[in-house]
């Protein structure tokens, strides 16, 4: 069953591979408009990556189905660059200045981002981040449509001290996003009048937490705030549950869901509780989600992925710069971006979504879930979030030539 | 008071995660000097097997006990007769192909049953020491960690089976000219390494994320436990997991995981700059 | 220099190739793939520091990527604190070589041999690699540069003419510049190898106790043969470094190892013209497979990675070279002047 997904995946992704094995095939479609897709889809990121890449695929197909734009058809060029930052560097300079793109849509995690990033400034090649992420990027060649702290964690923690109490126990990844993520958890508890009583850091090949989950018994904090990432720390999760932890610290998670198959992983009686928070979830009600789910349900009939913030996101990316080719009548860099920092407010399955012009962040609904029985069910949502975070550091109407990545100082 | 049985039972748990995680690999080494370098992926093919049958409807327990191994086995078998066979006392290059099979395995298992598989329950619940609560799973883990060092040890002392399978250890020429078929006790010595290693994945699969690339985090630690410990297989491995384990579980309670690992590694350096045979190349010598 | 090196027709076919290649190239090449080659030249460099250790002292190390990432770490820390590269390029390979010469003196002074000595390369580079991973928070900056854990450190510069660090080469003197150390870092290990300390080295890889009762100091020659091994591998990192603009810690991940023993493993163990055909062809081969959507990438290195093994376990060129001598032996035979053939045959 699953292999029939991968021959769709194949013969979707058939017309890269082609006009790459065989120039001639690429002279003939030269009129079509060309866009990168840079997704992990082997390696150890491959299970955010394919799902990404699925809905790319699936969105190409949309805008050539509704004729295409500026009269072209639009053809993806799709590389994988293997959970791997120097293939991430690599094939984003072939996709600049071979392939010479349009707009390319992709990168998982900030490293990956950072990688790339200057490599399409440098060449002008639009780029659309669309993962949820710590914040502070600013560079008016990027469109960033994931969530930062200030929409996500900014909300839960709140939410959660209301409903818990005031003493929180953090545990998050060793690295960038969970460093500058669980800062932000201590800003928003302490400005909420609680308190972090621990933050621990796990690298991200760790499996065993019997000792943190000792620990965490030992301090009794009201509730867990975890920003682990990565499949090794599902572990968390599992062996949480299996101490018999669930029923004694309720938990919450900035990051857990964000692949979109975490839920699956996790059997309902060790999800079953945990509040997350993000841009989006498959169970927002409106008629653009509910069509958006139904055709992703006809593209991938079997195993249909589990949509979440980063894949709806890469959706979300196509559509407007579509939509802004259209209204500008050019696949230019520049005219492209001027239409869409316009700040136009766009209705997406995710709800309304807005380009704030001074950041290139995504405004955007925000909601937080709970998870029941492997599906979150939605429990509050706060229509437009801003980018606060990194509007504190970025103004690109002030200074069109910002290129850097800020980590935002607390 | 009861912290400490706590952190004592956690320092158990890591060393029976040790040996659980080391066992396969160090029956391979201890007798064939083979060093299965996908032994992290054998480790992953036993937690596949338990997802997938759970998946299917197979009972939990029959899964981790019986199709773990018994899957893992067979593939074992399987790999020694077209791979490892050719190979035999080149150690280096069965290294080498075990480590192309580990990529070729990772990859295949994603092609097959794609990145993402629906994780299975840890049987049991908690148990209540004091104010503390701990997975009761984390005594099945000691349990079956005792019961494999203990199996293996009444085999080779007491069988047959044992008394050829030590024989064609200590000097496999000799074995031959007195008639044992030296190439059938390797199969069979890498199925049942194998096959400890699928029960070891087995086991681990209601406790860690079951993902193609799991075995990467894995290997090194069992890697470590086996060479540290030597070519003796029980008083090796147990050795060996014993001090690396309670010093790596004591470093994470007192300082965090990172410096758990780190003295892990440590300490495994140490060990093996002052005993540059593993543990029971000088200490134990005649030990099984 | 060695007579058996000047006499040796194959060695200045290369450094030819090497030369012309370096100048002819972003000549003749379009810019895209004049970068592209600059990674082989890069990792070939890479691959020569372990084809010298391995093939021309005996010393298997798991470990390459620890000196790999030390250098390369080295020079985006004192790159971008000094903001010129020529300082820190001669400290890519003074640290990881004085690295070396410590981590040396402790395995082979130990005694440790064959398997056990790959294994503690290995733990030293997983240490390595887990303290890199861990230095994501603000505490961990040397000289005011953040070595930013998992997500490594970004913006290095460019190699710049010495005492000008404006001057920044562009890709076609980047890809000259590193084509120059790649011949210059290849010729010296041949005479190296060619001179009376490389015989030693050889005779010590062939016969351990043979060597040390003529009266060699084993520890001492091995030792200073993984130093200059860690040393060009440092410089590799910092090339890979600057070349890329960023480093992470993957740098110094048990993969790049594993890169570097495939490498030299299919070119062949005992050459250094084999490894960097290993690199051409394998990176050359990763690269296709980013690009196909039908296969997963890890499915096919591996089996390639088996089959070399199992069909072809001396590696390329010596098996290529075997393969011609018995042609060539074939050829004259049938032209009738098998008389010869021995001689040619052993004039290896």
């Amino acid at each position: 069953m699953i292999i029939k997904r991968r021959q769709f995946l194949r013969s979707t992704g058939a017309a890269a591979a082609l006009s790459l094995a065989a120039p001639l095939v690429a002279r003939a479609a030269a009129d079509t408009i060309k866009v990168g897709g840079l997704h992990d889809l082997s390696g150890a990121l491959d299970l955010v990556g394919i799902p990404m890449d699925q809905v790319f695929q699936m969105a190409i197909k949309e805008i050539n189905e509704g004729g295409g734009l500026l009269g072209r058809q639009v053809e993806g060029v799709v590389y994988d660059p293997q959970s791997n930052m120097s293939m991430y560097s690599q094939y984003a300079t072939q996709m600049a200045l071979k392939d010479k793109v349009a707009v390319v849509m992709g990168g998982i995690t900030s490293a990956s981002r950072e990688t790339i990033r200057p490599i399409f400034h440098k060449f002008q090649t639009l780029y659309f981040y669309n993962t949820q992420y710590e914040g502070g990027v600013c560079d008016r060649n990027e469109i960033t449509l994931g969530t930062t702290p200030a929409q996500t964690v900014a909300r839960i923690i709140p939410y959660a001290m209301n409903l818990y109490g005031k003493k929180v126990y953090t545990v998050a990844a060793d690295y960038n996003y969970g460093h500058i993520t669980s800062a932000w958890i201590k800003r928003y508890v302490e400005e909420q009048g609680g308190e972090v009583i621990a933050t621990e850091f796990f690298p991200l090949d760790v499996a065993q937490f019997g000792s943190t989950i000792s620990k965490i018994q030992a301090a009794k904090p009201d509730f867990v705030c975890s920003a682990m990432v990565g499949s090794s720390h599902l572990g968390f999760y599992r062996q949480w549950a299996a101490a018999g932890m669930k029923e004694q610290i309720p938990m919450i998670s900035t990051v857990l869901g964000a692949g979109g198959n975490d839920q699956i992983v996790l059997t309902a009686a060790e999800g079953n509780g945990i509040l997350s928070s993000f841009g989006y979830f498959e169970a927002v009600d409106n008629p653009a989600n509910k069509a958006f789910l139904e055709r992703i349900k006809a593209e991938y009939p079997t195993n249909t992925p589990i949509m979440s913030e980063i894949s709806e996101c890469t959706y979300e990316g196509m559509m407007i710069w579509a939509d802004a080719v259209r209204e500008a009548g050019s696949i230019e860099r520049d005219a492209v971006l001027e239409v869409i920092a316009k700040g136009k407010t766009y209705d997406l399955p995710a709800g309304k979504v807005k380009i704030d012009p001074k950041t290139q962040h995504a405004i955007r609904d925000v909601y937080i879930a709970e998870l029941q029985d492997q599906t979150f069910v939605i429990k509050e949502s706060f229509p437009e979030s801003q980018p606060a975070d990194t509007q504190m550091v970025c103004d690109l109407i002030a200074d069109p030539r910002a290129n850097k990545h800020y980590e935002i100082s607390l | 008071m009861d912290y400490a049985i706590v952190v004592a039972l956690e320092m158990v748990r890591a060393v029976a995660w040790l040996v659980l995680l080391a066992a396969g690999l160090a029956i391979i080494f201890g007798m064939m000097r083979v060093i299965n370098f996908a032994h992290g992926e054998f480790l992953m093919l036993g937690g596949y097997t338990v997802v997938v049958s759970t998946g299917a409807g197979v009972n939990e327990w029959v899964a981790i006990l019986l199709l773990a191994p018994l899957v893992v086995g067979l593939f074992g078998v399987v790999v020694e007769r077209l791979v490892i066979r050719q190979l035999y006392g080149r150690m280096l290059d069965s290294l080498l192909a075990t480590w192309g099979l580990s990529m070729l395995m990772i990859g295949g298992v994603t092609l097959i049953f794609g990145n993402t598989v629906q994780g299975v329950a840890t049987p049991f619940g908690g148990v209540r020491i004091g104010t503390y609560q701990m997975p009761i799973y984390n005594f099945v883990l000691i349990f079956f960690a005792a019961a494999i060092l203990l199996a293996v040890w009444a085999v080779l002392k007491f069988t047959r089976a044992g008394l050829i399978a030590r024989a064609t250890m200590q000097n496999p020429n000799m074995a031959e000219t007195l008639g044992i078929r030296t190439t059938l006790v390797y199969m069979a010595t890498f199925g049942i390494g194998s096959a400890v290693t699928g029960l070891a994945g087995g086991l681990l699969a209601p406790v860690t994320g079951v993902v193609p690339a799991m075995g990467a985090s894995l290997v090194g630690q069992s890697f470590i436990t086996v060479i540290t410990g030597g070519a003796a297989v029980i008083t090796g491995t147990l050795s060996s997991a014993t001090i690396l384990g309670t010093i790596s579980q004591g470093t994470t309670f007192w300082a965090g995981p990172v410096y758990g690992d780190a003295a892990l590694l440590v300490v495994a350096l140490i060990l093996l700059r002052i005993l540059p045979q593993g543990i029971t190349g000088r200490i134990f010598k005649r030990a099984l | 220099m060695e007579k058996s090196l000047t006499r040796d027709p194959g060695f200045w076919i290369m450094v030819s190739i090497g030369l012309a290649l370096m100048i002819l190239g972003p000549i003749l090449i379009d810019m895209f793939t004049i970068m592209q080659i600059t990674q082989y030249v890069v990792l070939s460099v890479f691959a020569l520091s372990l084809a010298y250790i391995w093939g021309f002292g005996g010393i298997l190390s798991f470990g390459q990527a620890a000196f790999f990432g030390l250098g390369a770490y080295t020079f985006a820390v004192s790159s971008i604190g000094m903001g010129d590269t020529t300082v820190p390029l001669l400290l890519s390979f003074a640290v990881p070589a004085a690295f070396g010469v410590a981590l040396g003196y402790f395995m082979f002074y130990g005694k440790l041999s064959d398997v056990y000595l790959g294994v503690v390369t290995m733990v030293v580079t997983l240490i390595f690699w887990k303290l890199a991973n861990h230095t994501a928070g603000p505490e961990y900056s040397i000289a005011g540069v953040r070595l930013g854990g998992f997500n490594g450190i970004p913006s290095i510069p460019t190699i710049n003419i010495p005492g000008q660090p404006d001057a920044w080469l562009d890709p076609a003197q980047l890809f000259r510049f590193f084509m120059a150390v790649l011949v210059i870092v290849y010729v010296a290990l041949r005479i190296l190898i060619a001179s009376d300390f490389g015989r030693i080295s050889i005779g010590i890889r062939e016969n351990e106790v043979r060597a040390s009762l003529l009266g060699y100091d084993i520890r001492r020659h091995k030792v200073i043969v993984f130093a200059i091994g860690s040393g060009i591998a440092g410089l590799s990192g910092a090339m890979w470094a600057t070349y890329q603009s960023f480093i992470d810690p993957n740098a110094f991940s048990m993969e790049m190892s594993a890169k570097a023993l495939i490498w030299v493993m299919a070119g062949g163990v005992g050459t250094l013209l084999g490894p960097i055909l290993g690199v051409i062809g394998l990176q050359w081969l990763t690269l296709q497979m980013g690009m196909v959507d039908f296969l997963n990438s890890l499915v096919v290195l591996g089996a390639i990675m088996m089959v070399l093994v199992l069909a072809l376990p001396k590696g390329l060129v010596p098996t290529f070279k075997s393969l011609a001598v018995a042609g060539w032996t074939l050829w004259r035979r049938g032209r009738g002047v098998g008389g010869r053939v021995k001689k040619v045959a052993s004039d290896d």
